[in-house]
C-alpha cells in the first residue's frame, strides 16, 4: 500500500510500487485531467505538483511519493479560478487543450519561483513543455498576465 | 476544389426522414475508485461544456439545429475538435444568420450517423464546407420563428424582425424560446425551399467576425474536465497494447513465447491479431488489468516473426526511387499539361532546372493513438477522437465482419490532430480485440508504438525546370513530384482525375497547380510505390503545400536572383491574374491578383528591401493555402539570422498576411495562423525523421525535436479585410514559412538549401562549399 495526499483527499492504493504516479492518478483514482504524452519526461503533459514542486508523475514511481502532498490540475483551485487558469482563459491559450493542464501546472510553479518572470526564466522553465499546437505565443503572453494579476494581490492556490 | 469538398457541399441542410438529435446516451463518465476517494466524478463526466441536448418540445427546422422551449439553442457539429474552435465557429454561423441571442448557444459534437453525411474534419475545409449549409439552417430557424412569432403577436410576419433571439414588430416583442413553448412550430424545408432563403448581407453580421465573443470548448480545458478519447472507460474493460511487428505491412506471427510475461501483476494474456481489413498485420497485444501492466507484459512478449519485404527500406532508398520515377519522361499523371511544353523547352534560349526534397515528417500529436471498443446490445462501438469517420466505418465493417449500420464512433476531443486522425487505422485493432475476447478492450499505444505506427508525411523529391527567351522571360514550366500518397492507399475512390483522365492524390501535389503566369505549365505527380509499401503514408498538416511550397517558392526566389530580379517584384510580375488564374466565383473570386495582394502588404508591413545586421536578411514567400478551388492566399516575410561559426538558423521574425476571405472567428483564425506558421518554422528547421529499416528512426522526443517556446519568434499576422466566402484556415499558415527561411538564408549568407528540415550542418556544409565559412 502506498498512501499519500491527493488534492487535500487521503489515498492509498495498492500496485506495485514502481507504478508511475500518473497512471495511478488516472486509472486507479480516475482523475483524468493529468496526461499522458511522451512517457519519458520530455513533454511536461504528465505534470502534477509534488510537495508544491512541478513533477513529471509519468516518470515518478508511486512509491516515490509515499506520505507527499500531491496537486492535480483538478485540485489546483476549487473553483478552477487559479490566476493561471484565468489567464489561459482570458487569453485563449488553449487549442487541442490536451498539454495545458501540465502547463498550468508548470506555470503554476513558476510563479512562486519567479514571481516576475523574465523571458529567459520562461524560457528555461517551460521549455520542458511540448504544445504541439504550438500555443507558444499566448503561453507565454498569459505567463505575464497571470504575474502581474499574483503581483496585484490576488490569492493564489497549488 | 477537391472531390471531398464537392461531396461536403452536396451535403443537404434539409431536414432528413430520420431527424431528431443523436442523443448521447452513453457519455463515458470517469467511474472507478475516484468515486470511493470522494472525488467529484460528475465532473470528469463533462465532455464539453453544458452540452445542453434540447428536451421534449425542442423545435428542429433543420437536422443542424434545435431551439428548446427554455431559449436553448443547440448547433449540431459533425467535425472534430481538435484544437481549432470549430463547433464556435461554425455554430456563429448558424446563429449568426438566425439572429439568436449567444448566450443560448450551445455545442454539440455528435457520433456518426448516417444522417450527418460526409464526416471529415481535414484540409482545412469545415468552415468552408459549413458555410452555406449552415447560413440556410440558420435562415431556415429565423424564418420559421418570424412565421410562428407573428402570429404570436398577432402582426403580419412581413413587419417583424429579428434581434438577439427575439421577434419583434414595433414595441412588441417575443423569445425564440417563448414561441417554441407556446406555438410548437414544426416546420421542415425542402433543399429547394432551402435554397431560396433570404440570407443576411455581410454588413448586418453579429457573430460572424465578433472579436468578443470566446471559444466555448475552451474552459474545460483549463480545469482538467475536458475529455479525449484517452480518456473514456467502461465498467469491465481490460488494456490492450501491442507488441508492434518489425514492418508496417507484411509482417507474419511465427511463434509467442510470455513466459517472461506471465510474471506481470496483472498480466491477462496475449492476442494475436488476424484483420480481415488488413490494416494492422503481424499485430500481438498484450492484454492486462492495467495499462501499466499491458504496458510491461508487451515489452516481455518474445515474438518471432517473419518480416515484411520492406525491411530494409530506408529514407535515401524512397527518395532514389522518387527521382528515378521523375526521370523517366513516362509513368504518373498530368495535373496539367499545356499544349507546348516540349516545343517552347526545344526552343528555349536557357533552362533552369532544380531539384528539391523534404524529409519524413512525424505527426507527434501529444495524445497517443488509442480506442476504447466493446459490443453492448447489437451495437460494436469505438470510443475514440477521430477525424474521418466516413472513411474508417467501411473498413470496420470489413475487420470485424459485420455490418457498417451495426457499428457507431463515440465523438471524443482529440488530443492533436493534425491529420494523423484521419486515419482511424487506431481503431482497428481495438475492435478486433474486444470482439475476439468478448469484452471491452482499451487499446492505447505507448509513444514509441505511436511513432512507430504513424502514418507519417512521406518523404518527397520535386523537379522544377522552366524554360526562357533570349530576353530571360519565363516561356514554359515543368514541375514534377513523386511522394507517397496517402489517398491513394486509404482512400482512392477519394482521388482526384488529372487532364490525361488517370486518378492522382490531389494531396500530394496541391500547390505545384500554382497561380503564376508562365506560358505552358505542366504538372506531374508521380506515387512513389516504395514509399507506399513501406509505410502508410499520412496526410500532415498542410499536407503537399507544406513541401511543395519549398520546391516551388525556393525557385521562384532563385529564379529571380539568377536573373537579379527583386524577389517580390518578379512573382508580382508574373501574378496577372490572367487565363485560368482569373479565380472563379465563389471560392477563388479574384484569384491570382488576391495572391500579389497579400505579397505587397507582407512586403510593405516586413520593410521589405530596409537594411538589416550582418548575416540577417528577410526571405519572402507566398502559397495559395491548401489547394486551387478554396485558395487561401498567404504571404511570408521571414527574417533570420545566419550564425556562420555554428551553422545555427534562427528566426527573429515572422510577418504573415493572409486573405482567406470572411473571417468568421477572428481570434481563432489568429490562434490557428499562429499554429500553423509555428508548425512551418519546426519543419524547416526542428523536426524531421528519416526511414531506417522500413521503420521511422525517431520514437520520441530524445530525438525527435519539435520546436519548443524558446525557439518561437516574433509574430505579426494580419487579416485581409474581406466579404467574400470564408475559406480554410488550419493549414494554410504552414505552407510559406520554410521557403521563406530558405530564401532568408539565402539573402543572408549566400548559400541556397534544397533539402528539409535544414539542420546547421547543412549550412555550414554549403558555406564551406560556397568557400566563406570564414567571416
Amino acid at each position: 500500500m502506498t498512501s499519500f495526499r491527493l488534492n487535500g483527499h487521503d489515498v492509498s492504493v495498492d500496485v506495485p510500487e514502481d507504478t508511475p504516479l500518473l497512471w495511478v492518478i488516472r486509472d486507479e483514482i480516475g482523475l483524468t485531467g493529468t496526461k499522458f504524452g511522451c512517457g519519458i519526461g520530455m513533454c511536461g503533459a504528465c505534470t502534477v505538483h509534488v510537495g508544491g514542486r512541478a513533477t513529471r508523475s509519468c516518470i515518478t514511481p508511486v512509491s516515490a511519493v509515499q506520505g507527499a502532498d500531491i496537486t492535480t490540475i483538478e485540485g489546483l483551485d476549487p473553483a478552477g479560478n487559479h490566476p493561471v487558469q484565468e489567464a489561459w482563459r482570458d487569453l485563449q491559450v488553449p487549442q487541442c487543450g490536451y498539454c495545458q493542464s501540465g502547463q498550468i501546472m508548470q506555470v503554476a510553479s513558476l510563479l512562486k519561483d519567479y514571481p516576475q518572470p523574465t523571458d529567459q526564466d520562461i524560457d528555461a522553465v517551460m521549455g520542458g513543455s511540448l504544445c504541439r499546437c504550438m500555443t507558444y505565443i499566448r503561453i507565454r503572453d498569459a505567463i505575464r498576465k497571470a504575474a502581474a494579476t499574483a503581483a496585484g494581490g490576488e490569492t493564489s492556490n497549488g | 476544389m477537391g472531390k471531398l469538398g464537392r461531396i461536403g457541399l452536396g451535403q443537404r441542410a434539409g431536414n432528413d426522414a430520420a431527424s431528431g438529435l443523436s442523443r448521447r446516451g452513453f457519455l463515458m463518465a470517469a467511474v472507478g475508485a475516484g468515486v470511493m476517494f470522494g472525488f467529484p466524478a460528475a465532473r470528469a463526466a463533462q465532455q464539453f461544456p453544458a452540452a445542453g441536448l434540447p428536451g421534449d418540445g425542442a423545435f428542429e427546422p433543420t437536422i443542424w439545429c434545435a431551439i428548446a422551449p427554455d431559449g436553448t439553442i443547440t448547433v449540431n457539429i459533425i467535425r472534430a475538435e481538435m484544437g481549432q474552435h470549430i463547433g464556435t465557429a461554425l455554430a456563429r454561423i448558424i446563429a449568426d444568420e438566425m439572429n439568436a441571442d449567444w448566450a443560448h448557444v450551445k455545442i454539440n459534437y455528435v457520433d456518426t450517423d448516417p444522417k450527418w453525411g460526409l464526416m471529415v474534419t481535414g484540409g482545412s475545409w469545415s468552415v468552408w464546407m459549413t458555410w452555406d449549409v449552415f447560413r440556410q439552417a440558420g435562415a431556415a430557424a429565423r424564418v420559421a420563428l418570424t412565421d410562428a412569432g407573428a402570429a404570436l403577436l398577432g402582426v403580419p410576419a412581413s413587419q417583424c424582425t429579428t434581434r438577439d433571439g427575439m421577434v419583434i414588430a414595433g414595441t412588441k416583442s417575443i423569445g425564440y424560446g417563448d414561441i417554441v413553448a407556446r406555438a410548437h412550430p414544426a416546420r421542415s424545408f425542402t433543399p429547394d425551399e432551402l435554397a431560396r432563403l433570404p440570407l443576411k448581407p455581410a454588413a448586418d453580421r453579429h457573430l460572424i467576425g465578433n472579436h468578443d465573443l470566446k471559444a466555448l470548448d475552451i474552459p474545460a480545458k483549463t480545469n482538467g474536465t475536458a475529455i479525449y478519447g484517452i480518456d473514456a472507460r467502461v465498467e469491465g474493460m481490460v488494456y490492450a497494447r501491442p507488441r508492434m511487428p518489425p514492418t508496417r505491412y507484411g509482417s507474419r506471427v511465427r511463434s509467442v513465447d510470455d513466459a517472461a510475461a506471465r510474471a506481470v501483476k496483472g498480466y491477462q494474456r496475449y492476442l494475436v491479431i488476424e484483420d480481415p481489413s488488413q490494416i494492422v498485420q503481424g499485430w500481438v497485444l498484450a492484454i492486462a488489468d492495467t495499462y501499466t501492466a499491458a504496458i510491461r507484459a508487451a515489452d516481455l512478449l518474445k515474438v518471432d516473426w517473419t518480416p515484411g519485404e520492406t525491411v530494409n527500406v530506408s529514407e535515401k532508398d524512397v527518395i532514389d526511387h522518387g527521382r528515378a520515377q521523375i526521370d523517366r519522361k513516362d509513368g504518373g499523371v498530368m495535373v496539367f499539361d499545356d499544349k507546348g511544353v516540349d516545343s517552347t523547352f526545344a526552343a528555349a534560349a536557357s533552362t533552369f532546372s532544380q531539384d528539391y526534397t523534404c524529409a519524413s515528417v512525424l505527426h507527434y500529436q501529444l495524445e497517443p493513438t488509442n480506442a476504447l471498443a466493446f459490443e453492448k446490445d447489437g451495437i460494436f462501438e469505438i470510443h475514440a477522437g477521430n477525424q474521418w469517420q466516413s472513411l474508417i466505418l467501411p473498413s470496420l465493417a470489413k475487420a470485424l465482419q459485420r455490418p457498417e449500420k451495426s457499428i457507431v464512433l463515440r465523438s471524443y476531443l482529440l488530443g492533436g490532430g493534425f491529420g494523423r486522425r484521419l486515419n482511424g487505422d487506431y481503431m482497428v485493432p481495438a475492435a478486433l480485440a474486444a470482439k475476439a475476447l468478448g469484452k471491452p478492450v482499451k487499446l492505447v499505444l505507448t509513444r514509441s508504438d505511436d511513432m512507430q505506427f504513424d502514418s507519417f508525411r512521406s518523404p518527397s523529391i520535386q523537379r522544377i525546370r522552366v524554360a526562357f527567351d533570349a530576353n530571360k522571360a519565363i516561356t514554359a514550366m515543368e514541375y514534377h513530384a513523386a511522394a507517397g500518397w496517402p489517398t491513394e492507399v486509404m482512400a482512392a475512390a477519394f482521388m482526384e482525375k488529372g487532364v490525361d483522365g488517370k486518378p492522382y492524390d490531389q494531396f500530394a501535389i496541391a500547390g505545384g497547380d500554382h497561380w503564376y503566369e508562365v506560358g505552358p505549365l505542366r504538372v506531374r505527380a508521380l506515387s512513389n510505390d516504395l514509399a507506399n509499401r513501406t509505410f502508410r503514408p499520412g496526410w500532415l498538416r498542410s499536407v503537399s503545400p507544406g513541401w511543395t511550397s519549398w520546391g516551388l517558392e525556393s525557385s521562384w526566389d532563385e529564379i529571380a536572383h539568377l536573373q537579379g530580379r527583386d524577389p517580390v517584384q518578379f512573382r508580382l510580375d508574373h501574378l496577372t491574374g490572367a487565363g485560368r488564374n482569373k479565380g472563379e466565383a465563389p471560392n477563388s473570386t479574384g484569384g491570382a491578383l488576391r495572391q500579389a495582394a497579400v505579397i505587397r502588404r507582407v512586403a510593405e508591413k516586413a520593410g521589405w528591401g530596409r537594411a538589416l545586421p550582418k548575416d540577417t536578411a528577410l526571405g519572402i514567400a507566398s502559397t495559395f493555402g491548401q489547394e486551387r478551388g478554396m485558395p487561401t492566399w498567404v504571404a511570408c516575410a521571414a527574417q533570420v539570422h545566419v550564425d556562420r561559426a555554428t551553422g545555427i538558423v534562427r528566426c527573429r521574425k515572422l510577418t504573415l498576411v493572409v486573405d482567406a476571405g470572411t473571417i468568421v472567428d477572428p481570434d481563432g483564425a489568429r490562434a490557428q495562423t499562429e499554429g500553423a506558421a509555428l508548425w512551418g518554422l519546426s519543419m524547416a528547421l526542428f523536426e524531421g525523421s528519416e526511414i531506417v529499416g522500413g521503420l521511422p528512426r525517431d520514437r520520441n522526443l530524445d530525438t525527435y525535436t519539435p520546436l519548443r517556446i524558446a525557439d518561437v519568434p516574433e509574430m505579426d499576422i494580419e487579416f485581409i479585410a474581406s466579404t467574400e466566402k470564408p475559406t480554410g484556415l488550419g493549414e494554410p499558415g504552414t505552407t510559406p514559412i520554410a521557403p521563406a527561411i530558405g530564401n532568408a538564408i539565402f539573402n543572408a549568407v549566400g548559400v541556397r538549401l534544397r533539402h528539409l528540415p535544414i539542420r546547421p550542418a547543412d549550412v555550414l556544409r554549403a558555406l564551406k562549399e560556397k568557400g566563406s565559412s570564414t567571416v
